[in-house]
């Protein structure tokens, strides 16, 4: 188990390294660069050349792109993200400002989808074709049907027809206002969760139809084991091996990629910081957020692997 | 419809009373307004700023020498100045300052922070970004006879020297933190101002409150704001629901519309024309712009008149005007306007004016890439609009709408064909609205690559001019010229549209969205 651990550990940095030389080099072939979009982008002021040049020198947008690259990875590798070149303020604190925020709704949308995906999942594949079976198979499909943003819309315009009321629009951490927090939270989390149930739903149902036809389970069937007993410690113990990776990664990915549910909810998360950075040319935030992405997504296929090992026993042997 | 037509009617009719309304009522004390900003401010230097995202949460902790009468514009009065002189020559500006005033620290204001302050715009120390450097490139020397006396003297006279002074960008800095470190204002916010500031999370929101040491007796009567940056449809549910009481920005139509009906007679609506412009620019250093017939045969076939109606019913535009704001002193007449090509009323005759042009120029079936911004208001529509009306002439126009870092960069660069150009101002000047149609290699904001000294050579002269009638005659012939030339096409300008809360009192729309923001005079009856 340990050396499957630092095998795992070790696979992590040419993956890095790769993410980190794609990024920083595909985002100089884009035109452009923030210095003129930060100097001309509203009032339209007539600033003279060398202002602009000056600028850029001062962002070290001058030099050339190799040198760029390893002042910037140099940074890295010492725990320095840069500093935004919109903002002037450090990366690392924009996007500490925002993640708070982003992983507490990636984390109650996850709550909830678990929470309705396992037990309308098992439900569905117990009761296959009748009509509980139809009717999770209904909520689901819609489930996958409706976009995330499209029912955030329909939320805030039914709170607000309803009630003239809509969600807080200052986040407020948990630990200090629970009821502002979850009052503001609460229906991205809805909004994103229906969705992502709707997914491990799916994967719920067909894994444990799969795994119901399994010789283990017939076995304990023939051995008199209780109906319900089969399921739950014979048929779902081995199923939730595609459901667990399928929440993992979908989880990864609410990390920054709510880009548009945040801008529906007006959340000032980790997905709204990723369009702005994009938007303005902001180099060194993209490059942190990709990084930020990246090693998001590494972690979780990380700690799905080691939950593969405690839940098939076979994978810590092989 | 109806309804909604009878709602705006009635705010509309509600504002009108409002000024009389709120001058009679007594301004009460107290209260945080809370207002959406649809972007943020990417660091915290008027003097390095260009957006209304920074003036509307920054400029309340700021004064500046003079500025524009919030009521009144385009009057100018005393800001932390309390009177001024100029010499007859015009070359000659003394200040006398307010005495008592101090900064958010505790420290008094004196002469030294202007001087400071304006020293690091016209001549800013390494490092430092000085946007409107150029403008302030007449100042000869600013001197400090005493504390509260300053004199500025320019080389040349400078017609628009006095309302520059007026600039929401001009923020007096404190000279001993600027001694300490010129880029400090960078990272810092501390003003004389109304408001002191109190956070701003990034992404989220800012927060200022009450100053009470504000030189201002009695101002200001809120006790804070709160911005909170918000933008498209959360801002307008925002603004419905009463989260926030006003955006300054502007709204489009269709959000007047929804906010009216939503409201009703909690809905105060403020319109005004705006000192901004959509101008289609043309690289006449490449074929076929490089020929004055083609250009001037786009511009002959855009119906203004017609347009600048059934786009204001859509769209935040609506003034038919020329390179200076319609209604502004200085711009030209209807009648001098419709002598222009491309102004006349008469579209048929323009419109066959335009396709001769184009047959002498060879250029009877011209095609090419028109560059627009991917923002929908206001560019989407006027886009849309200017394809149709090319199109009747048979130009054919493919609308490139580019994410707006590459539309600027293919705006500046060598591969643009047409674009859909914009120029905004925080005041009607001359000096600023002209930069646009000058010499490319004097601007830096005409894409156009059109070089003709004449243009300059008028440009400076009006500059120059401190006599309204000569200078309008200057005027008068920049505009002849670039009208013909049509090198930089103004096509409709801008309608400022606000709806507020009714609970917000006493803060009055301008053409500008850089103006009357310090918010000293805003009071909430609630």
């Amino acid at each position: 188990m340990f050396a499957y651990t630092i095998k795992r550990i070790l696979l992590m940095i040419p993956t890095l390294l790769g993410v980190a030389i794609l990024v920083f080099f595909m985002l100089r072939v884009m035109p452009g660069d923030d210095v003129v979009d930060l100097m001309l982008r509203a009032e339209g002021a007539n600033v003279p050349q060398h202002v602009i040049d000056a600028e850029r020198a001062r962002l070290g947008l001058d030099q050339p792109i190799v040198i760029q690259f390893f002042s910037w990875f140099g940074g890295i590798l010492q725990g320095d993200l840069g500093l935004s070149m919109w903002t002037g303020r450090p990366v690392a604190y924009e996007i500490g400002q925002r993640l708070e925020l982003s992983l507490q709704v990636a984390l109650m949308a996850t709550i909830l989808a678990v929470l309705i995906a396992l037990p309308l999942g098992t439900l569905s594949a117990i009761f296959k074709n009748t009509w509980i079976d139809h009717a999770i198979r209904i909520f689901s499909i819609a489930g996958l049907a409706v976009p995330s943003f499209w029912l955030g819309m329909i939320i805030i315009l039914l709170l607000l027809t309803n009630f003239g009321w809509i969600p807080p629009l200052n986040f407020v951490s948990f630990f200090e206002d629970p009821w502002h927090n979850l009052s503001q939270l609460i229906w991205p989390a809805l909004a994103v969760g229906y969705r992502y149930s709707a997914v491990a739903t799916r994967m719920t149902r067909s894994s444990i139809l799969e795994v119901m036809q399994e010789d283990y389970i017939r076995t304990a069937r023939a051995k008199g084991v209780f109906e319900r007993l089969v399921v739950a410690r014979h048929g779902m113990r081995n199923a939730l091996l595609p459901v667990v990776t399928v929440i993992g990664l979908e989880f990864a990915f609410l990390i920054g990629g709510l880009v548009v549910t945040e801008q529906v909810f007006a959340l000032n998360g980790i997905g709204r910081l990723f369009v702005q950075a994009v938007t303005r040319g902001d180099y060194t935030m993209i490059q942190a957020l990709v990084l930020l992405v990246a090693v998001t997504f590494i972690l979780v296929n990380f700690l799905i692997d080691m939950l593969y090992a405690v839940l098939d026993p076979r994978i810590r042997y092989s | 419809m109806r309804r909604t037509t009878f709602a705006i009617t009635t705010a509309l009719a509600f504002w009108l009373a409002a000024p009389d309304a709120a001058t009679a009522q007594e301004p009460k004390r107290g209260g945080i307004l809370n207002f959406a900003v649809s972007a943020e401010p990417p660091n915290y230097d008027c003097h390095a700023n260009t957006s209304f995202a920074f003036v509307h949460p920054v400029r309340p902790s700021y004064n500046t020498l003079l500025r524009f009468v919030p009521d009144n514009y385009p009057e100018i009065e005393g800001d932390l100045a309390e009177s001024w002189d100029i010499s007859d020559d015009g070359l000659t500006y003394t200040f006398q300052l307010r005495q008592g005033v101090k900064f958010h620290d505790g420290s008094d204001f004196t002469s030294r922070d202007v001087k400071a302050s304006y020293d690091r715009i016209r001549d800013p120390a390494d490092g430092v970004r000085s946007i409107r450097q150029a403008a302030y490139a007449d100042i000869e020397s600013i001197e400090t006879p005493d504390d509260h006396t300053v004199v500025v003297k320019l080389s040349a006279p400078n017609a628009a020297m006095l309302s520059q002074f007026a600039s929401p960008w001009d923020c007096i800095y404190s000279a001993a933190k600027l001694d300490e470190d010129p880029r400090w204002p960078e990272q810092n916010v501390m003003g004389t101002g109304p408001f002191t500031f109190v956070e701003h999370s990034a992404g989220s929101h800012w927060i200022g409150e009450r100053f009470e040491d504000y030189w201002d007796e009695g101002k200001p009567y809120l006790d804070g704001f709160r911005a909170t940056f918000i933008r498209g449809a959360p801002m307008v549910n925002a603004l419905a629901a009463g989260e926030v009481l006003v955006e300054f920005r502007g709204q489009s139509p269709a959000d007047r519309d929804r906010l009216v009906s939503q409201l009703g007679d909690k809905a105060v609506v403020q319109e005004s024309p705006w000192t901004c412009v959509l101008i289609v620019a043309l690289n006449t250093e490449k074929p076929p712009f490089d020929d004055a017939r083609v250009r001037r045969a786009l511009s002959l076939a855009i119906d203004r008149y017609t347009g600048a109606e059934a786009l204001s019913r859509i769209a935040l535009v609506r003034e038919v005007g020329g390179l200076l704001r319609p209604g502004y002193e200085l711009a030209a007449s209807q009648e001098e306007m419709e002598s222009w090509p491309g102004f006349s009323r008469d579209i048929e005759a323009s419109r066959e004016e335009a396709r001769r042009l184009l047959a002498e120029a060879g250029q009877e079936n011209l095609s090419f890439t028109f560059t627009n911004r991917n923002v929908p208001m206001p560019y989407t529509p006027v886009g849309v609009f200017l394809i149709d009306q090319w199109r009747q002439i048979g130009v054919t126009a493919e609308h490139e709408q580019l994410e707006t870092r590459l539309y600027q960069s293919k705006l500046r660069g060598d591969e643009l064909e047409a674009g859909l150009d914009f120029h905004c101002d925080y005041m009607d000047e001359p000096n600023l609205q002209l930069i646009k149609y000058i010499s490319s290699d004097k601007s830096s904001i005409n894409y156009s690559g059109y070089d003709n000294p004449r243009v300059d050579e008028l440009y400076e002269a009006q500059a120059r001019e401190l006599d309204m009638e000569a200078r309008k005659g200057y005027i008068r012939e920049i505009e002849k010229i670039a009208m013909e030339d049509a090198y930089n096409i103004p096509t409709i300008w801008w309608h400022r549209i606000i709806v507020h809360h009714d609970t917000l009192k006493n803060w009055h729309i301008t053409p500008s969205h850089y103006l009357n923001q310090d918010l000293s005079e805003v009071w909430l009856d609630q």
